[in-house]
């Protein structure tokens, strides 16, 4: 029998990011007991690189804000692919978590009346993004994370034991999850410190293990968004939907090489930054869509008017949604106007005083100053696109954060569905909030509707063992041995020439073949060392995930015919409206260790009456079939 | 208690660090700074020692300069004209320092300042002798009993300070009017140097910038006290080299009363 | 451009563990961390190193770097001679795990013993209103990435283990001035910062402020108000009579 450390808990979150945290927090207050599972030290995950913000429509920059506006402007970032329940859910809660926030100790930066200030953001109408400064990631990971503390201090007071009702097990990487019956039983997964295997044995898990980033070979994610989640969840039996949206965000550093991809965060543009190409030319003025023609600027002097004076001017197209800005600059990189390293130039020395560039921005400086050697208070950065965020994901039903398998929530970047095919600045942080708290509420109603639980069974585990273990063994035929570092760097170079921001068939083909051929070669996969914190194998597990997401995303490329947010056919490079609420979904073709994956088409149910309403007939042309405006009010009158 | 946050169960190895055996790794003078500290303090301290005991060229007497080092000077054994507050102190015995009202209060001022604390601990004390450089005792208690803990007393001394401070001040003012009327020399200079640089030290003190807003919750409910608590941080940021100059300008201002009143130079006079 | 540097990196664990000597090639532009990974890829495919986000904003690759607490990540190698041999090893005030990886619970358990943040009673979320210039104290001490530096460099643990236990750290002492500037916090740290935070063992040598990535001011901003703030309370009979006369209550 395979030695295993047992823990059992009424509600397993994977994940202690900002959706991971929120969940934990729900699912505690309902009384559950809670486990919270991360590759990383606590405190340490993703979310604490977000920088701009987390948007509300709390209205306190502009009175005239409102959910319906932040609705709005949510589906039109994601070109009306969004789930339309989850947008409206999203535009309607997030307020009310923001302000939860402060009653954990938030402190954002503040208007004159003392209320929470809002900053303009891509895709934005109003000034909606709350923000500490540019570190509003790490604002939220840091409150959420003392807000646990707190939690675990009452804890202490009934119970005499912090860790009586929740548990942080950090440093602890899930590898399977376990079902009995189809329902989610425990998870299984080891230390990372040690080696040792460890099993939770719970009816309820909750992903949040945000998104796959490390799949790119320029990004702006770290080593922990090997796509886990995902791999879990499709491997578990649900599906992926929208795998074939990743978000490239227009402002990575560039140079020095080391950190390239790195972001430097929207909120230079918010404040006032502007694009800029060799040749010293504003270039974003000739890269508005048709489908946002009227909504931005056309001059520069209306774009530099706007930023003070949001009534009368339209914002500039700098702060165009990220896809437009990504793809511009790819453009204008291609035509040879691109910055010494490749990249664009983004000029906020010249537009604001060196002490607010610093107030404003303190962790660009820092990092620009440390990083690059570059003062960006008397110099242009030099910007390119990097790959930022996956808006595919796990399906889930928008009220519960549930999938379709019984005991599995999702909820953060490794859902899908919210953000469409392309997502907005802020919307993220939000998205975390709202929908981490749905998940914790549905996971701790799932438990408690539950008349027994189910129970793990040793062949699992003792599965789950071997299949960990396999990079230890080496081949079983003996062949060749792989190194996971250069398999690893391979997979990165496919997905990023040939899977990357812009895309053709034949590349997308080339990128499945050579995706089956790392298949083949993961099998051979070998590790060196013992199980005591050992990053190589830790990497050969994380492979695997990262190989099935791959997967996901190049077939969902081929599959979509269109351009579309988050994804830009060369071959098909306009919008089709057959296309919009047809949804991809990956799903797993065996029940393999590493299985294979399919995609199908998946019509979406139709947006409600009521919201449809909230556009008006002529925008909603230009994304719509006529067929499906055929029942429109202002049709129909 | 249960198993640390944030890590595995107990049954791994006995906790230990990493067997590292050198007290530092590091590679540059990391010495430099405390043997440069200690040599400093050591100069000041044997100078104003030997000064403060000596009785003599402490007072000029042709402009009415007066060593910080005698002010105030208050008894009988003080030269004509140097006690600018009377004398209601007899005859002090030679062991007695003329000061003897102000020096310790000085000393304990600066005995017990954030930043001479941190010198000094760092440089005599060596705990630590520098950062990441291992110190020599076997236990350490810090500022937890006595006597240390009698450091918390360190805004007394401010206040004090303060007072004394404007005396100093006192002392540079009745110098512009010296035997032969008002009139401007060097020593002016020197003497009112010594004061506004004497006044950044002391109101860029821990102490003050705590007792003028920084103990408040609410700035915005005292403005006027948010703006003096700006502009004492301001000046607080520099208190370390306030501390370093003043004492600089200690010795400066009292080497020139001596060498002038001494007759050893004349001072140079711009205006009469 | 490129050249071999050399690198003396720390390999062990709690047992026992040696400074190993490598050359690993090293690149314009690059920080030590990049060299680590490249020792990992292409020599020492087991070497533990702790590491996140690369770039100075998660504080998960500290360190030691030639003797001074670093940020790996965000060390970079033109600040060494080509021939300067770089030493890097596993922050010293802690257990170590393996390599450059430590254990530090420490941290953690010290953050729960810190009162949580107590809003007024009956006040609603939504309704909170505070100024920006009540709120920039306590958002300074909030840029922390928790990289737990200060904590490495402080000598009161670092050189005797066993103040561990009634020292809670620069991190956590600068964590109770956080709440205490907090403009809607309502509870009251002073005592305890001093009685089960160590405040007192605090000698003030500002190591912490030195090797802090974030810049913060540990030592002037946070550290030194606290003490003066135990001062109001213990140290200073004037203000404890002036509070028993006038009932101020901290303005």
């Amino acid at each position: 029998m395979t030695e295993v450390e047992r823990h059992n808990y009424d509600v397993v979150v994977i994940g202690a990011g900002g959706a991971g945290l929120r969940a934990v927090i729900e699912a505690r207050q309902r009384g559950l007991s809670v486990a919270v599972v991360c590759k990383s030290l606590f405190g340490k995950a993703h979310t604490v690189m977000a920088e701009g913000g987390c948007a509300a429509s709390m209205g306190n920059a502009n009175s005239h804000d409102n959910w319906q506006v932040h609705f709005r402007d949510t589906m039109r970032g994601g070109k009306f692919l969004n789930n339309w329940r989850m947008a409206e859910l999203h535009a309607k809660e997030a307020p009310d978590r923001v302000w939860e926030l402060e009653t954990y100790g938030a402190l954002f930066d503040r208007t004159a009346d003392g209320r929470i200030s809002q900053r303009n953001f891509g895709g934005h109408t109003y000034p909606r993004l709350a923000h500490v400064g540019d570190r509003t990631g790490l604002e939220l990971i840091r409150t959420m994370q003392q807000k646990i503390v707190s939690l675990q201090q009452e804890d202490h007071r009934r119970y005499g034991d912090y860790e009586a009702k929740l548990k942080v097990f950090a440093e602890c990487t899930v590898t399977e999850l376990v079902k009995e019956d189809g329902r989610v039983a425990g998870a299984f997964g080891y230390w990372r410190e040690s080696g040792r295997f460890v099993l939770f044995e719970t009816p309820a898990v909750v992903l949040a293990t945000g998104g796959i980033g490390k799949s790119f070979k320029v990004t702006s994610n770290s080593w922990e968004y090997t796509g886990d989640g995902h791999a879990l969840a499709l491997r578990a039996g649900a599906g992926l939907i929208n795998m074939e949206f990743v978000q490239f965000h227009p402002t990575g550093m560039v140079w020095p090489p080391s950190v390239k991809g790195i972001l430097v965060t929207e909120g230079v543009r918010g404040d006032g930054g502007v694009l800029k190409n060799a040749e010293g030319e504003r270039f974003m003025f000739r890269y508005i869509p048709d489908v946002f023609k009227g909504q931005y600027a056309d001059s520069e002097e209306e774009a530099d008017r706007w930023y003070t004076d949001q009534e009368g001017n339209r914002r500039t197209p700098d702060l165009l949604p990220r896809d437009e800005v990504a793809r511009a600059i790819n453009t204008e990189v291609k035509e040879g106007r691109g910055s010494p390293h490749g990249g664009m130039f983004l000029d906020i020395a010249s537009r604001l005083p060196t002490e607010e560039i610093r107030k404003r921005l303190p962790s660009m400086y820092h990092q620009f100053r440390e990083l690059a050697d570059v003062d960006i208070t008397a110099e242009p950065m030099e910007v390119g696109p990097t790959c930022h965020y996956v808006m595919g994901g796990i399906e889930v039903d928008p009220d519960t954060a549930a999938s379709t398998v019984p005991g599995l929530f999702a909820a953060g970047e490794c859902s899908g569905g919210m953000h469409g095919s392309n997502r907005l600045g802020g919307n993220s942080l939000s998205d975390l909030l709202v929908f981490g708290r749905r998940a914790g509420l549905g996971a701790a109603e799932y438990v408690e509707s539950l008349d027994a639980r189910p129970s793990v069974s040793e062949a699992d585990v003792t599965a789950g063992a071997t299949h960990a273990l396999a990079p230890f063994d080496g081949p079983d035929d003996g062949g060749g041995e792989e190194n996971p570092y250069t398999l690893h760097t391979e997979l990165q170079q496919t997905m990023n020439e040939l899977v990357g921001i812009i895309r053709k068939a034949d590349e997308i083909e080339k990128a499945i073949d050579r995706l089956a051929e790392i298949r083949g070669r993961i099998r051979r996969v070998t590790v060196e060392g013992n199980r005591q914190y050992n990053p190589g194998w830790h990497l050969a597990v994380d492979l695997r995930n990262m190989l099935l997401v791959s997967e996901c995303v190049a077939r969902a490329a081929l599959r979509r015919t269109e351009s579309r947010g988050g994804h830009t056919r060369d071959d098909f490079p306009q919008l089709d409206a057959q296309w919009r609420n047809r949804l991809l979904v990956c799903a797993a073709a065996d029940d393999q260790p590493v299985p294979a994956v399919d995609v199908e088409v998946k019509e979406q149910p139709p947006m409600r009456r009521d919201l449809l309403e909230l556009f008006e007939l002529s925008e909603l042309e230009k994304y719509y079939t006529e067929d499906e405006l055929a029942g429109h009010p202002e049709r129909t009158a | 208690m249960a198993s640390p946050a944030g890590t595995s169960p107990a049954d791994s190895p006995t906790p230990a660090r990493a067997s590292i055996a050198p007290r530092t790794l590091r590679t540059d003078r990391w010495w430099l700074q405390p043997l440069l500290t200690t040599l400093g303090l050591a100069t000041f301290v044997v100078y104003a020692t030997v000064r403060s005991f000596m009785r003599t060229d402490y007072w000029a007497a042709e402009h009415h300069y007066l060593t910080p080092f005698y002010s105030p000077c208050l008894s009988d054994s003080c030269v004509a004209g140097s006690s600018h507050f009377g004398t209601p102190i007899g005859e002090l015995p030679g062991f007695i320092p003329l000061a003897f009202l102000s020096l310790p209060f000085l000393l304990g001022f600066r005995l017990t300042c954030y930043y001479y604390r941190k010198a000094y601990y760092r440089s005599i004390w060596m705990a630590p002798p520098a950062c990441a450089v291992g110190e020599p005792h076997e236990r350490y208690t810090g500022e937890t009993r006595l006597p240390l803990i009698l450091q918390n007393v360190h805004r007394y001394f401010f206040y004090v300070a303060l007072v004394i401070t404007l005396i100093n001040t006192y002392d540079a003012i009745l110098a512009f009017g010296g035997e032969n009327g008002f009139g401007i020399g060097l020593g002016n200079v020197v003497l009112l140097l010594n004061v506004v640089l004497l006044w950044c030290y002391t109101l860029s003190c821990h102490s003050c910038r705590h007792v003028t807003g920084g103990r408040l919750k609410h700035f915005s409910r005292n403005p006027v006290r948010y703006r003096i608590w700006t502009q004492v941080s301001k000046l607080n940021t520099r208190h370390m080299e306030f501390a370093w100059l003043t004492l600089g300008t200690l010795v400066l201002t009292d080497l020139y009363v001596w060498l002038v009143s001494s007759g050893a130079i004349a001072d140079l006079r711009f205006i009469n | 451009m490129a050249y071999p540097a050399k690198l003396r990196v720390w390999r062990g664990d709690a047992t026992s563990g040696e400074l190993q000597d490598f050359e690993v090639e090293a690149n314009e532009g690059e920080v030590v961390l990049d060299l680590i990974h490249r020792l990992q890829a292409t020599q020492t495919p087991d070497l533990a190193v702790r590491w996140n986000c690369k770039a100075g904003k998660c504080g998960s690759c500290s360190a030691e770097v030639n003797g001074r607490p670093r940020l790996l990540c965000m060390t970079r190698m033109s600040i060494f001679d080509e021939d300067e041999i770089i030493t890097v090893t596993p922050m010293r005030t802690f257990p170590v795990i393996r390599d450059l990886v430590p254990d530090v619970s420490y941290n953690y358990e010290k953050a729960r013993e810190i009162p949580s943040f107590t809003p007024p009673e009956g006040l609603e979320p939504g309704e909170y209103r505070m100024q920006q210039v009540d709120v920039e104290r306590s958002q300074e001490f909030r840029k922390c990435i928790e990289c737990f530096l200060c904590q490495d460099t402080c000598h009161v643990i670092r050189d005797h283990e066993e103040n561990k236990e009634a020292f809670a750290g620069p991190r956590y002492l600068m964590r109770v001035a956080e709440l205490e500037m907090h403009p809607l916090d309502v509870a009251d740290r002073v005592d305890a910062v001093q009685d089960a935070q160590g405040l007192g063992y605090c000698n003030i040598t500002k190591c912490c402020t030195e090797v802090c990535p974030e810049s913060i001011h540990i030592t002037d901003n946070a550290l030194i108000p606290m003490k003066e703030r135990v001062a109001d309370r213990r140290y200073d009979p004037i203000v404890w009579l002036g509070n028993k006369i006038f009932k101020r209550n901290g303005a």
